[in-house]
């Protein structure tokens, strides 16, 4: 038998629902954490759901906030934020900065005027400054975007829900959305916890988890659905074991080679993306672990009906393809 | 032995062959870019020995598809601009009201005198000094309704006329404002396009966004800000009659004036009557020409309507002044000298020869229907996405090192094969992508990444299968069979939804996530097909070299 690397061992027989108290416990702890911290911290949006305008600078001499902002102080520009970046990418000499400048009262359109003036106040103390991008959103806009940020969220939960209520049975769409949830409001967590930015890139990463996630339960929920025609008498709970345990191997490789990808992009993507990739990383875990502790848990606690209704089940299951 | 029909087999070589000449081209990107530029030039009439010779650079005969940068990877403006639809409303109350003045002057013995009052722009205020008899000016208005010029709005008028006491109030109705409202930013859409055209940049993305906003994305600019001065505000050109002319910049203009500065006389001011005669909508033409001085001017020519207008407008006022109006400041106010019957003219003031042809750019080009303002404004530098695609390439290139030695240690040759197959499945996205003309945005860059993190899930599922069927002691051709077909549900289930999401993505998202949404979309569909079909080709190619009794997999 030829060497092979193995994340699992051949056959496990772990009995997952074992610590499901714990387990299960600690899932509603960390969201109800979460919330909790999302209703008091909030995010830190950017200006995609915020409105404002983000300047990003670039000089071939080091970056001192400090002058910066003195620069900008006396422009009348209200709420005004100046962050170094800081990226294992960037040359030798690569010193970038990030200026962000809170939508102005009352303005709806985004005024040039602003940005010239903020440009020419950070070209005087920093001659060699440049600019490689500049970025407005206005408040009309940033109203428009949360809102269609949350639906779309809402939306592939649902799509999702009605998918698996489709190809399976209700009490696995409810708990492939409860995990779902699960997934996405404890990601939302973490970025409330350190107040990484949050804007519509980190709104696709946490659709991209949703269907990380899903793909993760459904694996397992169709080796349940083959098991329960399989062992008809095996109680529910053994039978989800069973299926868990068997396709772990799987579950551990897909997530292995998903981080192998994932890990090369948040050390070399560079900044632009890094909470995209941040967000997408994190979700791997938690998307692996939501399918093995918590969708199948809530199947469990629901129950799912045996003998008749399995015969349904199979029905549902589209033909094989002819190997 | 795995038995595959012939055709299948041929049918995933020729797509695989086809997939791998579609990506071609993105490997000399810069050569096939020069080429295809300097083609689209030849074919326009200009050619040279420099374009042919560029065009040279890639053979014709092999596809030429590029895939599209994204702002963020090329760097250029990203605008989103709301059309003001309501701008529109108030001209046509304008418009309207020369019209319901004669009609209802017309019954003066019932209705009694007629003047128009101050009211909201976007509405018609008349009062008519007998009041009582308002339900028969209220008929004669309601006469003058047209029916509203879609498709769907079925019968319904234009105008809807209610009376308060002795004023008659007229606005536009709700249907009409519908079809007013598509109207004005499909001609918006239009004008954005054409007057970025003029300036002749590289494939400018302009599209409708939702109900009244414009979409404007220009590679390879340097601001934003550029964008917008090429796009202008609006370019409105009205010749409207002169009350008179004043210094006073507080003058009360009195209902239905209007109080316009001038362009060139500082401290000057104009009261126009607000209802134009001729506006820049009937322009047909405009070139920049010189007046008899040899000053630099304006020609124009209107259409039939407007000539019309404009000639017994001119034969009527012969010796009054009348201005030509350019965005709300009055370019110059000459008196007429006689009937101007052809509709052919010349605009004459204080222009630079530049200003000139400006102008009659602007003017040609038409005017925008209503004020354009800009919601979002988006620039990014060159450099930054050159930097981008750097770091993008290096984490590409060090995934898939590590997700090649990691699918071989897991699988052995299978591994290999799963290799092979993420290849094509890297190679198909490229060559769909290119195809669709699809744009790749940095988001898209790490889909495809995740995607060669997710595309050996397929695999992964049928060997964990194969592994387990023989543990059970199957045959191993018995194991591939059984490993493709049981394992083909959860594949399915898993693209399925992954679909989904993509779909709601690119449906809900804009810009960049778009381009996220459409990657991550071919790369299910090309899974589904590497993960599945073309593997298992492989694997049976592999099987029928080495006819194995065991195998591990």
């Amino acid at each position: 038998m030829a060497w092979r690397l193995r994340l699992a061992p051949e056959k496990t027989n772990i009995d997952f629902f074992r610590l499901q108290w714990i387990t299960f416990g600690l899932s509603g702890f960390l969201m109800v954490a979460s919330l909790v911290l999302i209703a008091t911290m909030g995010f830190n949006f950017g200006i995609d759901f915020k409105g404002g305008t983000t300047i990003r600078t670039e000089s071939t001499s080091p970056v001192d906030v400090g002058i910066y902002r003195d620069a900008l102080s006396g422009l009348g520009l209200g709420d005004v934020t100046i962050t170094e970046v800081f990226d294992p990418t960037f040359r030798e000499d690569q010193h970038v900065a990030q200026v962000r400048i809170a939508a102005q009262e009352g303005v709806e359109a985004v005024t040039p005027e602003t940005i010239e003036v903020v440009e020419t106040a950070l070209r005087a103390v920093d001659p060699a400054i440049t600019f490689p991008s500049v970025e407005s959103v206005g408040p009309k806009v940033s109203g428009e975007l949360v809102r269609t940020a949350f639906l779309s969220i809402a939306a592939a939960c649902l799509g999702i829900g009605l998918y698996i209520w489709m190809r399976f049975e209700w009490q696995y769409s409810v708990g492939t959305i409860v995990a779902l949830v699960h997934d996405v409001v404890v990601t939302a967590g973490v970025f409330s916890l350190f107040q990484l930015k949050f804007d519509l890139t980190i709104v696709a990463a946490l659709l991209t988890i949703l269907g990380y996630s899903v793909n993760d339960t459904v694996v397992v929920f169709d080796r349940l659905r083959e098991n329960l025609l399989k062992y008809k008498s095996m109680p529910l709970r053994e039978v989800m074991n069973l299926s868990v345990n068997e396709t772990l191997s799987r579950t551990l490789i897909t997530a292995g080679t998903t981080l192998l990808a994932l890990i090369p992009l948040l050390i070399f993507g560079g900044d632009v993306i890094r909470g995209f990739i941040f967000a997408m990383t994190f979700g791997v875990f938690i998307g692996t672990y939501s399918s093995v502790y918590v969708a199948k848990n809530i199947v469990l606690w629901i129950g799912l009906p045996r003998g008749d209704a399995i015969k349904k089940a199979s029905a549902n299951q589209f033909a094989d393809i002819d190997a | 032995m795995i038995f595959i029909p012939l055709w299948q087999r041929l049918l995933v070589a020729l797509v695989t062959a086809g997939a791998i000449l579609l990506a071609l081209p993105n490997l000399f990107y810069s050569r096939v870019e020069q080429a295809n530029d300097a083609r689209a030039s030849i074919e326009t009439g200009l050619s040279t020995t420099e374009l042919e010779a560029q065009a040279g650079q890639w053979p014709s005969w092999l596809p030429s598809g590029l895939i599209n940068l994204g702002l963020d990877l090329r760097g250029g403006a990203h605008l989103l601009a709301e059309v003001q639809v309501a701008d529109v409303y108030a001209s046509r109350m304008d418009s309207l009201w020369p019209t319901i003045r004669d009609a209802l002057a017309a019954e003066r013995d019932t209705v009694g005198f007629v003047t128009r009052e101050e009211g909201p722009p976007a509405e018609l205020h008349i009062r008519i000094s007998n009041p009582d008899r308002a339900a028969r000016a209220l008929e004669i208005v309601r006469g003058l309704a047209q029916p509203v010029a879609t498709v769907t709005g079925g019968g319904a008028s234009d105008i809807e006329v209610r009376a308060q006491n002795d004023i008659l109030i007229v606005n536009l109705s709700e249907a009409e404002r519908t079809a007013t409202d598509d109207r004005t930013v499909r001609q918006a859409l239009e004008i954005v396009r054409r007057r970025i055209d003029e300036v002749g940049t590289r494939e400018p993305t302009i599209l409708r966004q939702g109900a009244d906003r414009i979409l404007v994305q220009v590679p390879g600019v340097g601001s934003a800000q550029e964008v917008k001065d090429i796009i202008g505000t609006t370019a409105q050109l009205t010749f409207n009659p002169v009350v008179q002319r004043t210094t006073n910049e507080n003058a009360d203009p009195g209902p239905g004036n209007i109080l316009v500065p001038s362009l060139d006389e500082p401290g000057a001011f104009y009261i126009l009557d607000r209802a134009a005669v001729v506006t820049g909508e009937e322009l047909t033409d405009s070139q920049p020409t010189f007046d008899q001085n040899g000053r630099p001017a304006v020609s124009f020519r209107f259409n039939a309507q407007g000539a019309l207008a404009f000639g017994e407008y001119t034969s009527a006022h012969i010796g009054e002044p009348f201005a030509i109006v350019l965005d709300n400041e009055v370019i110059s106010a000459p008196v007429i000298q006689s009937a101007i019957p052809g509709g052919n003219g010349i605009i004459t003031g204080q222009f630079t020869p530049e200003e000139s042809t400006n102008l009659a750019i602007l003017l040609r080009a038409g005017a925008l229907p209503a004020e354009l303002t800009f919601l979002e404004e988006r620039t990014i530098g060159p450099e930054l996405g050159e930097d981008s695609i750097n770091a993008g390439k290096t984490a590409a290139y060090a995934a898939a090192v590590l997700v090649v030695l990691f699918m071989i240690a897991s699988y052995g040759i299978f591994g290999v094969i799963a290799v092979v197959a993420l290849a094509i499945n890297i190679v198909m996205i490229f060559a769909l992508l290119s195809l669709l003309g699809a744009t790749l945005t940095l988001p898209g860059i790490a889909g495809i990444v995740l995607t060669m993190g997710q595309a050996v899930d397929a695999n992964v599922l049928i060997y964990e299968r194969m592994r387990e069927e023989l543990r059970r002691g199957a045959s191993p051709v018995k194991a591939v069979q059984e490993g493709f077909g049981k394992a083909f549900s959860a594949i399915l289930d898993a693209n399925v939804t992954t679909f989904i999401i993509a779909a709601i993505m690119f449906f809900v998202g804009t810009g960049t996530i778009r381009g996220f949404a459409v990657t991550l979309a071919i790369g299910v569909v090309t899974t589904m097909i590497t993960g599945v079909y073309v593997s298992r080709v492989l694997i049976s190619l592999w099987f029928a070299r080495t006819r194995p009794k065991t195998i591990t997999v």
